[in-house]
């Protein structure tokens, strides 16, 4: 086994990866701003920024399953066993400083609590704000509808929701951040792409040929 | 691609629209009034200036016959309901029964003193001058029945001098809005007390105060928009048009322009979030911040229970407060004002229930003289802006109707001379013939005038934050029935959703600490 640095996120990757940090920090901050919560923004100000984000989130999230699918990068997301140890770590292990009990790899970039929290992400958040966001967006096409006037309330509640769960999971997401080598550590693997990665002898003779993944 | 053609269509008013203006067409009559011989004169009465106009406008008088200038009668075709200056009840004035020469000094006509009688159709008794004099000189005489004064009359320690009525037979023209406004800016007995958005500061009014009818606005006139068929007028605060389904009135025209969509159409923003709103928001309400805009102030409050207070010497109270408008007066009790009014705000949809003279009321509560229909989930409601005068009005607290007050006349029993309702309320009820217990009481009464006038330019409209916002003082705050972003949510689910933020927050940052605290230990150890 030899460590070397390995392009594990290509350029595609972080650039959704980082977008995807603002619109969403953008979306929070001004759904929170329309919710009343806060009032930096006046409203209507808040609503226009929230729609303009909300379209590129979009449109962000149309590219990315098409490209999740076309790279066969999905498979990523799929459930994976040891869970319970992963979650035994963090809770535990990492506080007396046990090594991580799951091994990154070119095909297992994810450990399992981590699929599994970005899989929430995928079907459940990210659905339930994008279906319940269209919806509010285009309240007026439906609201003629005898339901509207409760419609409207579920959707706004939905959204409103979902927001929260959002905004609960990114506040996790960006400690877990800090729990690499060094705090910076996978931040920086996000911006740069590198990491080191075992890699068995034969796959970094392949890679060095192939040059399919870049490697330093 | 329904966005981009309600743009092309916003264009195509505006063009449609510079046709329509009065200064804007090149529009002038074929026909110098000044240069008739029968309208020469002299004229010793009104009424021989209106057979020289019918000499040749045949069929004019006959149109306004018809119109509710002439017959104060008016059956509501929502409710059936017949209504009019002489049964429909207001918390103002009380009824023009017993007190006409002075009530129908605003009818479009002349010498109409029993108003228990529709107007005689006495063809030249139509007043044509009040509403196309524009001499300016034309006046008719708040006191004798809709004439002006032929002779010199001392008034209020003045002499005043009889309109030269040949001058304004010849200066005949298009109504002006000092025309309409000789009546409509004075209802309720002077200028500005009725409605809030008509007073005589729109003759001239600032483009701040009215875009429409401003002369560096749009320099429209009352009638740009109430539209006269016939001499029938449009538009009506019996029969609002809560909603104009029938939007632009070009290319195809349904002659009546009295609503801001006949001109504007359904999207005349160029914002389409704000086109948006139109289906649940009269433009009225963004486009109206404040009525009583012009520097006149707008009665708010009528108590007509205090009225008829003398003083040590017998005699009659007048107070001024600071601004010089009465605050309380014997004749009529206490009065507030409002300027620069922000409106109350309900649903709409043009069905309006009025309270009659002779109607049964409930005097268990605060008497509504105008229940206005509409909510939420209805889909020909939109959000209105009101006035709401506050009123209290004698009342028979037997028979539980509202009552007759004879206020104005040289006799022992008007209210107005005498201070007695005993004796004025008496009089009225057996004038009108209607049955009276002899009680006397006073009920609390709310009446809403829907705000539609004084439409100010758009960068004073409404922001959305003044709705849009969880404070109190929100314009839409009391406004119930209704989800609105910024103003609603549900209370527990809102808490729920901060104690989860503040719960992962709270909870990493224990675990980040603990991390730190432990990783020195293990590496001490
Ligand atoms: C995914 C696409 C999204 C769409 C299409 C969308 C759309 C909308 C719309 C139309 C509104 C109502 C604005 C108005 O009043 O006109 C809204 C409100 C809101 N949005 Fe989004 N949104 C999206 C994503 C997000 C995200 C990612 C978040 C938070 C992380 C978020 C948080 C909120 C919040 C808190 C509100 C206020 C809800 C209320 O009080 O009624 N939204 N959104």
């Amino acid at each position: 086994m030899i460590k070397r640095d390995v392009m594990i996120y290509t350029r595609y990757e972080r650039f959704w990866h980082w977008s995807q940090a603002v619109l969403i920090f953008t979306l929070f901050f001004t759904g929170l701003g329309i919710h009343g919560t806060h009032s930096f923004l006046k409203f209507g100000q808040a609503v226009t920024i929230h729609t303009y984000a909300a379209y590129a989130l979009m449109a962000l999230w149309v590219f990315t399953t098409f490209w999740n699918f076309t790279t066969g990068q999905w498979r990523q997301y799929l459930f994976k066993k040891g869970i319970i140890k992963v979650i035994r770590f963090y809770a535990w292990g990492i506080l007396v400083g046990e090594p991580h009990p799951y091994k990154k790899s070119l095909q297992r970039k994810q450990n399992a609590l981590q699929s599994l929290a970005y899989m929430t992400f995928m079907v459940i958040i990210g659905p339930a704000l994008w279906l319940t966001g269209i919806a509010y967006l285009f309240y007026n096409e439906w609201a003629g509808q005898s339901w509207a006037v409760d419609g409207l309330w579920f959707v706004a509640v939905a959204h409103t929701v979902a927001a929260f769960a959002m905004g609960t999971f990114v506040i996790i997401h960006i400690y877990m951040t800090t729990t690499g080598k060094t705090p910076l550590h996978y931040v920086k693997t996000m911006i740069t792409g590198y990491d080191k990665v075992e890699l068995s002898e034969v796959e970094e003779a392949y890679l060095a040929e192939t040059k399919s993944v870049e490697m330093r | 691609m329904k966005r981009l053609f309600r743009h092309f269509r916003a264009g195509a008013v505006a063009l449609a629209l510079a046709t329509w203006l009065p200064g804007a067409a090149l529009a002038s009559s074929t026909a110098d009034h000044s240069k008739f011989e029968s309208l020469k004169g002299p004229f010793t009465s009104a009424p021989e200036v209106t057979k020289a106009c019918l000499a040749c406008h045949t069929e004019a008088s006959h149109q306004v016959m018809k119109s509710i200038h002439w017959t104060w009668d008016f059956t509501n075709p929502d409710t059936g309901k017949r209504l009019g200056k002489t049964r429909t009840m207001n918390s103002f004035c009380g009824s023009p029964l017993s007190n006409e020469p002075r009530c129908t000094s605003c009818h479009a006509g002349y010498g109409w003193t029993d108003a228990r009688q529709p107007p005689e159709p006495v063809q030249q008794n139509v007043d044509c001058l009040v509403c196309h004099d524009r001499s300016g000189g034309y006046k008719k005489v708040a006191t004798d029945a809709g004439h002006p004064l032929y002779e010199p009359r001392t008034m209020g320690g003045k002499t005043v001098m009889p309109p030269d009525l040949a001058k304004a037979a010849q200066s005949v023209g298009d109504p002006g809005r000092d025309n309409c406004g000789a009546c409509h800016f004075n209802g309720g007995g002077g200028d500005a007390v009725k409605h809030g958005d008509l007073d005589s500061s729109l003759v001239k009014p600032s483009r701040k105060l009215d875009v429409h009818m401003a002369a560096d606005g749009a320099n429209m006139t009352c009638a740009t928009c109430h539209t006269f068929n016939d001499h029938i007028p449009s538009g009506s605060r019996y029969d609002t048009a809560a909603k104009d389904p029938h939007g632009l009135d070009l290319p195809k025209d349904d002659h009546n322009r009295a609503t801001c969509e006949s001109c504007h159409g359904d999207t005349p923003h160029h914002e389409a979030k704000l086109n948006d709103h139109t289906d649940k928001v009269a433009c009225q309400t963004c486009h109206i911040p404040e009525f009583a805009r012009g520097g006149i102030a707008t009665k708010t409050l009528w108590d007509w229970s205090t009225a008829g207070r003398k003083d040590a010497d017998g005699k009659a109270i007048f107070i001024k407060d600071d601004h010089g408008h009465l605050s309380y007066s014997a004749e009529k009790g206490d009065f507030e004002y409002g300027e620069n009014v922000r409106p109350t705000y309900h649903w709409h949809n043009g069905v309006t229930d009025q309270v009659n003279i002779g109607d049964k009321i409930d005097d268990s509560q605060i008497l509504r003289l105008n229940t206005l229909h509409g909510d939420a989930r209805d889909p020909d409601s939109r959000i209105w802006p009101f006035k709401e005068m506050r009123g209290k009005q004698p009342y028979d607290p037997v028979l539980k109707t509202l009552v007759v007050n004879h206020v104005y006349g040289r006799d022992d029993s008007a209210f107005w001379g005498n201070y007695d309702y005993a004796k004025s309320i008496k009089f009225g009820m057996e004038y009108a013939g209607l049955p009276w217990s002899g009680q006397i009481g006073f009920i609390e009464t709310r009446m809403t005038w829907p705000i539609t006038h004084m439409v100010a330019p758009k960068e004073d409209a409404l922001k959305c934050g003044q709705c849009h916002t969880r404070g109190e003082d929100g314009r839409l705050a009391q406004l119930p029935g209704f989800y609105m972003p910024g103003r609603d949510s549900i209370a527990w689910l809102d808490i729920l959703g901060y104690l989860a933020l503040a719960g992962a927050l709270g909870g990493v940052l224990l675990h980040g600490l603990a991390r730190i605290v432990m990783n020195r230990k293990t590496r001490h150890d």
